[in-house]
């Protein structure tokens, strides 16, 4: 569309999303409860690593410090990319009481739409704990600060959360296809978090090599710690590896797009 | 050009059936099958067919949410799907089922947003919500949360805001499905000032004849994705053979029904004292007076013709092409 168009847009989601905001507003108490017991999931993937390292000294070759950046890395991007798209999983529910019908008869396109429309605003305290674990694991990890990894520092969180975000968006669109595909899409989207808060070395055969390089987890916390740490890879890929971590999550976004677009186009000649 | 053109419009999907223990068998079903339409600007059409005849699978795949699988829709000059957002800005859709409306926030709100959404100036956007106001009496409930308003509010509520980008063509599917007497009596008064105006094209589906009767001059029927009937109500009477009818309540029944030319019994009722003329060729004074002559008449009245019954007889009717 021309110009106007655009900045229309904006200003359209930006209403969205203000009136999902004051949507949730309408149930304070259930809200404020939400809050903390959303921060409560992280805090529980922090303590499964502490407690972890109670009974050893060293997981897969790593130690706490240097395990908590690779932890800091995985849990602040997924809940990030949770809070900003995660609720894309309930897509049947939107096929199903008509919502993706309203949705597509706007002249807005229909993923930022259907994502504004049910933004679980609640998961907010969760980014912000997972932040704040990845800024005290990164402060206290005796890492040597170049200028690339500073750049690295603040260029991998966000290729993380893109990267989570379009694991999210790709098995959604899975339901297209098939409505009760839920839990398979959550063993990959949650199956993922797990793996990415430790380093991969933990893992082994094949399905270290599925989730790690075959779906590209390995490029949301583990390699850019190696980086950041200045560690070599014990698997030995070398170590520009922890730089491609933005390249990674674009194609994995590119994907993720195609995937909505081919899902969108099922659904428009099958209405199921 | 005319506002909507189909040309052999076509949708199929494919089932999946049970057939035996864990085998399923694909199965294709013709939603629509092979409709060929135009609707010219400021017409009102009726829509109407069974469940499941295609009424509203022909309804979206006009208003881009679902691909034809063969043929040609056309809406304003727009391909439906492909130009989905800018056709999107030109026509409006109520889904009596569904809702564009925010649950949670009050219904003002609600056409705040749409007005942000459709990118509506607001001088536009206040008149256009100040007519529907008054047309609709939207101002007792319009700080409620729609999750609070009745069915017949909430439709109001829908249909405003379906208008206030003032759409060229407004697609209703079901519009008065569920609503009592007064809702519905409000909402066809509302569409009928709408469709007097006579720049909004008006698409509407229905099972509740009465919106037809009242609003639509054009009938379109359609059973088993195929249009059986398109014209006016009339046309569907005469073709289909549906008549008025004079009921005579007699004092006394008469030992055989009497016959009167052109006007032949249909039924009689309450042991032989109400009987059911129908009118072929007579007119209901011939009607009265052949009457009068045979027996006391207690009362006279007339049923104007019943289009519901014209029409499940329509539906009954093996598919033809009409």
């Amino acid at each position: 569309m021309a110009e106007p168009g655009a900045t229309g847009a904006l200003r359209a989601y930006r209403a969205l999303l203000g009136a999902q905001a004051r949507s949730q507003a309408a149930y304070r108490t259930s809200f404020v409860v939400d809050l903390v017991g959303n921060m409560g999931a992280t805090v529980f993937d922090v303590l499964t690593v502490l407690v972890l390292f109670g009974v050893t000294r060293e997981l897969g070759g790593f130690t706490l410090r240097e395990t908590l950046v690779v932890v800091g890395l995985s849990s602040s991007a997924f809940a990030t990319a949770d809070l900003l798209v995660g609720n894309i999983e309930r897509l049947p529910r939107y096929v199903r009481t008509g919502l993706f019908d309203a949705v597509l008869v706007r002249p807005l396109a229909a993923l930022p739409q259907l994502l504004l429309m049910d933004l679980p605003l609640r998961k907010v305290s969760r980014a912000v704990f997972g932040l704040a674990v990845l800024v005290f694991a990164l402060a206290s990890a005796g890492i040597d600060w170049t200028p690339g990894r500073v750049a690295l520092a603040l260029v991998a969180p966000p290729a993380a959360v893109v990267f989570f975000a379009a694991v999210f968006v790709t098995t959604a669109t899975v339901s297209f296809y098939w409505i009760d595909s839920g839990e398979l899409a959550n063993s990959v989207t949650y199956g993922g978090r797990d793996f990415t808060s430790y380093p991969v070395t933990v893992y082994g055969g094949w399905f270290r090599a599925l989730f790690a390089y075959g779906m590209g987890f390995a490029f949301v916390s583990y390699h850019p710690a190696l980086a950041l740490l200045g560690r070599a890879d014990p698997l030995g890929l070398p170590a520009w590896v922890g730089w491609a971590s933005p390249g990674v999550a674009l194609v994995a976004a590119a994907v993720a797009a195609l995937a909505w677009r081919v899902g969108i186009r099922h659904y428009r000649s099958t209405g199921s | 050009m005319s506002v909507i053109e189909m040309d052999g419009l076509r949708k199929e999907f494919t089932v999946r059936v049970r057939a035996g223990r864990l085998r399923r068998e694909k199965r294709t079903v013709t939603a629509v099958d092979g409709v060929d339409l135009r609707v010219e600007r400021g017409e009102m059409l009726g829509y109407i067919g069974p469940n499941g005849a295609g009424k509203s699978t022909t309804l979206k795949m006009l208003t881009g949410v679902l691909m034809p699988s063969a043929g040609r829709a056309r809406v304003c000059g727009l391909r439906p799907v492909a130009d989905r957002t800018r056709l999107a800005l030109r026509i409006g859709v109520v889904f009596g089922q569904r809702s564009q409306l925010w649950w949670d926030l009050p219904l003002r709100d609600s056409f705040a947003l749409l007005r942000h959404v459709y990118r509506v100036p607001p001088g536009e956007h206040a008149a256009r919500l100040a007519r529907c106001r008054s047309l609709l009496d939207l101002d007792e409930f319009l700080d409620t949360p729609v999750r609070q308003l009745s069915l017949g509010q909430r439709m109001r509520g829908e249909l405003t805001a379906a208008l206030l980008h003032g759409p060229e063509v407004l697609f209703l599917d079901e519009p008065t499905i569920g609503l009592d007497v007064v809702s519905k009596q409000a909402v066809r008064g509302f569409l009928a000032e709408l469709g007097r105006a006579g720049d909004t094209t008006l698409v509407l589906t229905t099972h509740d004849l009465a919106d037809i009767e009242r609003l639509c001059r054009r009938l379109v029927v359609i059973d088993h994705g195929r249009v059986v009937h398109d014209g006016s109500i009339a046309a569907l009477h005469s073709r289909y053979g549906s008549r008025r009818m004079v009921v005579a309540e007699l004092d006394a029944a008469l030992p055989a029904p009497p016959e009167l030319p052109g006007a032949p019994v249909q039924r009689v009722e309450a042991d032989g004292r109400r009987l059911v003329f129908a009118l072929e060729s007579a007119s209901v004074a011939e009607v009265v007076a052949g009457l009068a002559g045979l027996a006391t008449l207690r009362d006279i009245s007339i049923v104007e013709p019943d289009i519901e019954e014209v029409v499940a007889r329509l539906y009954r009717a093996p598919a033809e092409v009409g």
